[in-house]
């Protein structure tokens, strides 16, 4: 049998099968579905949504037939709605609609229809009373969650935004360079702990403050353009060194970078600064500076520093002139090696104060250059007229006995005073010429100063060249000897020869002894010199002897200077020289000067008497130059006068001076008395060597018989009748 | 004035926020009269928005209940917004217990909400990160826990990838995730486009506008734009297609006009 439809009592004929009212549950469900599904936003399809409405539906379909009416059904009904997401209230107003218009026709079955209409109107304010609280409910309940999680975010960000801010704090305050943050009026508003120990101030000082305050004459040009250009919006950061004052009045430098901050739209908003403490590095940099530039002992500039002057003086413009004075202080060394290096330095540091003070005008300067060397500078353009007013405060300065070490020490300078215009010379070129012009002021003695002079100059650097050359000079053998005949008077034989010293130097040429015996008497070098020249002239006579042994004995004569009297090896070396060449005594004559025996004391005599004793002639050469005590005449161990040459130069002409004759006669005549032979130097005609045989002159030299030359011409002249 | 990295977003209520506006499309109260402000500003020039919102959700339903279908029951869901109603884990979960979810969100009010919700659920996490920044999320503690690398993981962009800019290089953070997850895995993605809506697009470049005035500006690509998303998958057919042509349940016909504007499409990696 097939399922039956039963038609039920009472139920309306609506078209298609909805006998059952499960069916017509069902269908109308439907329709409510399809009423309210357009105004909802739940994310299920209209069927799944009819679904989720069909359980309601048959709620309302069970309370409309209940035995006692509930109409709580309704609201439970209405907040269900809500539940299913029909937050629209059009959902509420649309299922309303629906529940009035078809839920009776749907549901109500057989009952009095007059009863299930007012059940459904009672339902239906249930629904809406239900659904009014529940929608309240369930908002107040989201907004609720909603605030709360707003506000969890917010106190989540909090914390973050606190975490960053106890970082940036962390930052701001633990740095070790100077925060500050200002408005850009330049009020400050902000600094960090940094900040303000560098500055030296406490917070609330710095709060009063504004940027503007803080200019300091170091500021550079640009410091405050910069700082125009950032707040007013136009920069966007600056970089440069500013210094500031501190309360305690010292100065602070700083490495100042200001940066511009913006705010979200990009207005100009504040201005931070970093600083960084760069005093300390200043400080260094000067002192090294100072360190390079000044004398570690003295105080004084040095070298170095002094260079950079003078060439500055030297490039200064048109019409600026420098003035320079160098000085060496004399004796320094003696100082040094009697007291010692400490002493010698407390002398140094004494002396450079006194210096200082020396350096009276702007512009002047004093600096030591090294050892006991010092120059003084001065510029503008009367340093004529200043330059020497400086070198007679230095020379002023040192007049005063310096204390050291309990001991009162008198200290001379030998200055070399240099000046002229700007642009001309270069610096090595200016020190140079004061280098030599105070070695001249030495050179003389000392304890005075030298305008410096171009050929006096050349003159002194050929000196010095030349005095420091002697040494290796006898080493390498640049020296040789010239001889020149001694010829007799009387019968015109040559008597001997006169030794004569040359040096070959390799750039000068042959020089005389005038250039060089006087430096090597200086510098002591004469007595090795000396006795090269003996050693070398006693070998040459005994050649002579050799070869001339059918002659008469042939004499050296050598020349010996007063460096070598007084030295104590003398005799002896004369002695050994003689020995070892195997020469008799009477061999040689030594010529020594007039004037070095003038006031000679026993003492100064003895090696000559000692000499003399032993068979070596001693000439007395120049004779007549000096002021001579004849009466002391007789108590000198010589031999022989030799008389100087200008006392018969006239005779080189016809007539001669009669005075002149009359001279050489007497001297002729006080040399014979005291038994001395008398030789006249400097014979250059033949009127002049017979006037002189006239006058009694004993034996004659000069050019009219020989030049000096190399020793072998003498053998020549041995064989030539000399008077012809 | 660039916000530095650290630097934590501000939560400025003041401010409309774009999920609690897309919460009260939904009818949702969990939002403040702001986001209802501007909601109401932008349905000016498209009454249809809600309409949208909820053709939106319903293809999220329909996808997510085919990844499941399909073996997927691991769950990324970036741009996750407010938990309005159905979300992604009562879906999966209706379909499979055992679906484990990754709530992604860079909105803070809506993490806080959501980690509110879904407190004491171990199946589901909430992770505060940027879709811009693919590797924070890859690397927090709570993708760690959840998702397991050696099964395919259904990465979900429903109606987010509208509010990242090309200067922010989406289609890389896209192909960053797509090659952080192993083969097999799904992307399935929604996005706003001038195509299907039913307005000129000057009417409704006037919704565009409210968004760029609430600072969240939305960028209308063209279907071959949103098509590049898919770049290295394999589309799931019918391929991208506006949102109710998607797998449908019910005939398209009965569907809101609005819902056809804009395109969805779910793809899947070898």
């Amino acid at each position: 049998m097939g399922l039956l439809r039963v038609r039920r009592r009472g139920a309306y004929g609506v078209s298609g099968g909805l006998d059952e009212p499960e069916d017509r549950l069902r269908r109308f469900a439907t329709i409510w579905s399809r009423a309210v599904f357009p105004v909802t936003a739940t994310s299920s399809t209209r069927p799944e949504f009819e679904a989720q409405l069909l359980p309601l539906a048959r709620r309302l379909s069970d309370a409309l037939k209940a035995r006692s009416f509930d109409a709580d059904e309704g609201k439970a009904v209405g907040a269900a709605l809500v539940g299913v997401h029909c937050t629209d209230p059009e959902a509420l107003s649309r299922s309303l609609d629906c529940v009035d218009a078809y839920l009776v026709l749907y549901c109500g079955g057989d009952g009095d229809q007059e009863d299930l209409r007012a059940r459904s109107a009672r339902l239906q304010h249930a629904m809406a009373a239900g659904y009014a609280q529940a929608l309240r409910a369930r908002t107040l309940a989201e907004q609720e969650a909603i605030s709360a999680a707003a506000l969890k975010a917010q106190g989540v960000v909090a914390q973050a935004l606190h975490a960053t801010e106890a970082r940036f704090r962390a930052v701001f305050e633990g740095a070790a360079i100077g925060i500050g943050i200002a408005d850009l009026d330049g009020n400050i508003l902000q600094v960090n702990g940094a900040l303000l120990r560098m500055f030296g101030v406490s917070g609330q000082t710095m709060q009063t403050r504004n940027v503007l305050d803080w200019t300091h004459p170091e500021d550079a040009p640009q410091t405050w353009k910069l700082y125009e250009e950032l707040v007013r919006g136009e920069r966007e950061h600056y970089h440069l060194e500013k210094a500031f004052y501190r309360p305690d009045g010292t100065v602070l430098w700083t490495n100042l970078t200001v940066s511009l901050l913006r705010d979200a739209d990009g207005a100009p908003q504040y201005q931070l600064a970093l600083m960084e403490d760069t005093t300390e590095r200043r400080l260094l940099n000067l002192r090294l500076r100072y360190e390079a530039t000044h004398d570690a002992l003295t105080g004084l500039p040095n070298r170095t520093f002094f260079f950079e002057r003078l060439e500055k003086a030297l490039a200064a413009g048109e019409g600026q002139r420098f003035g320079l004075c160098y000085l060496d202080l004399d004796g320094f060394k003696t100082v040094n090696d009697s007291l010692g290096h400490a002493a010698g330095d407390r002398l140094l540091v004494e002396v450079a104060d006194r210096l200082q003070s020396c350096a009276t005008r702007p512009g002047e300067m004093v600096a030591r250059l090294g050892g006991d060397e010092f120059v003084a500078l001065t510029t503008g353009p009367d340093t004529e007229r200043q330059v020497d007013e400086l070198a007679s405060r230095i020379m002023n300065a040192l007049l005063a006995p310096i204390s050291v070490d309990g001991r009162e020490l008198t200290v001379r300078g030998s200055i070399g005073v240099v000046e002229g215009p700007a642009g001309e010379r270069s610096a090595a070129e200016v020190l140079r010429s004061a280098d030599i012009t105070m070695y001249r002021a030495k050179s003389a003695g000392g304890n005075r100063f030298e305008l410096a002079d171009p050929e006096a100059d050349a003159r002194a650097i050929t000196r010095h060249g030349l005095t420091t050359a002697l040494p290796t000079a006898l080493d390498r053998g640049e020296f040789f000897i010239e001889y020149q005949p001694l010829v007799h008077l009387g019968d015109g034989s040559v008597r001997g020869a006169e030794a004569l010293v040359r040096w070959l130097h390799p750039q000068h040429g042959i020089l005389g002894p005038d250039r060089f015996i006087p430096l090597a008497e200086h510098t002591g070098l004469i007595v090795p010199l000396g006795r090269w020249v003996l050693e070398q002239s006693v070998r040459q006579a005994r050649a002579w002897r050799e070869r001339y042994h059918d002659g008469g004995p042939l004499r050296i004569n050598v020349n010996l200077s007063p460096c070598q009297l007084t030295h104590p090896g003398l005799v002896q070396d004369t002695v050994d020289i003689l020995e070892r060449a195997g020469v008799q005594p009477d061999a040689l004559c030594l010529e020594v000067t007039e004037s070095a025996l003038i006031g000679a004391d026993d003492a100064l005599l003895k090696p000559l008497r000692r000499l003399a004793e032993m068979g070596v002639d001693i000439a007395l050469d120049d004779f007549g130059t000096g002021y001579s005590n004849l009466a002391n005449l007789r108590r000198l161990p010589v031999s022989v006068l030799k008389l100087d040459r200008s006392f018969t130069q006239s005779m080189q002409r016809f007539p001669a001076d009669p005075v002149d004759l009359k001279i050489v006669e007497g001297i002729v005549s006080l040399a014979h008395s005291l038994d001395l032979a008398v030789t006249v130097e400097g014979v250059e005609t033949g009127a002049q060597a017979e006037q002189l045989r006239i006058l009694g002159c004993d034996t004659a030299q000069g050019w009219y018989y020989a030049r000096p030359g190399p020793p072998d011409r003498l053998h020549e002249l041995a064989l030539v009748d000399a008077t012809g | 004035m660039e916000r530095p990295a650290w630097a934590p977003r501000n939560i400025d209520i003041s401010v409309p926020s774009v999920s609690r506006i897309y919460d009260y499309y939904l009818g949702g109260s969990y939002n403040f009269e702001v986001d209802r402000e501007a909601a109401r500003k932008a349905m000016e020039f498209m009454p249809g928005l809600p309409k949208i919102m909820q053709a939106n959700r319903a293809f999220m339903r329909r996808a997510v209940r085919f990844a499941v279908g399909e073996g997927v029951t691991q769950f990324l869901d970036i741009g996750s917004g407010i938990p309005t109603f159905g979300s992604v884990h009562e879906v999966a979960r209706a379909a499979d217990p055992a679906a484990r979810v990754v709530y992604v969100d860079h909105d803070p009010v809506a993490v806080a909400h959501s980690e509110a919700v879904l407190a004491g659920d171990e199946g589901t996490g909430v992770v505060a990160a940027d879709l811009r920044k693919p590797q924070e999320i890859l690397a927090s503690s709570e993708f760690e826990r959840l998702i397991d690398l050696n099964r395919p993981v259904a990465l979900l962009l429903v109606a987010i990838l509208h509010f990242v800019e090309d200067e922010d290089d989406p289609y890389g953070a896209v192909a960053e995730l797509r090659d952080a997850l192993p083969p097999g895995s799904m992307l399935v993605l929604t996005h706003a486009s001038y195509e299907g809506i039913p307005l000129s697009e000057e009417r409704a470049k006037g919704t565009v506008d409210v968004y760029e005035d609430i600072r969240n500006p939305l960028i209308m690509r063209t279907r071959d734009g949103i098509a590049r998303f898919f770049e290295g998958y394999d589309m799931v057919e019918p391929g991208l297609v506006p949102m109710p042509l998607w797998r449908p349940d019910t005939a398209p016909e009965d569907d809101d006009r609005w819902a056809f504007s804009g395109f969805a499409g779910v793809g899947r990696t070898a």
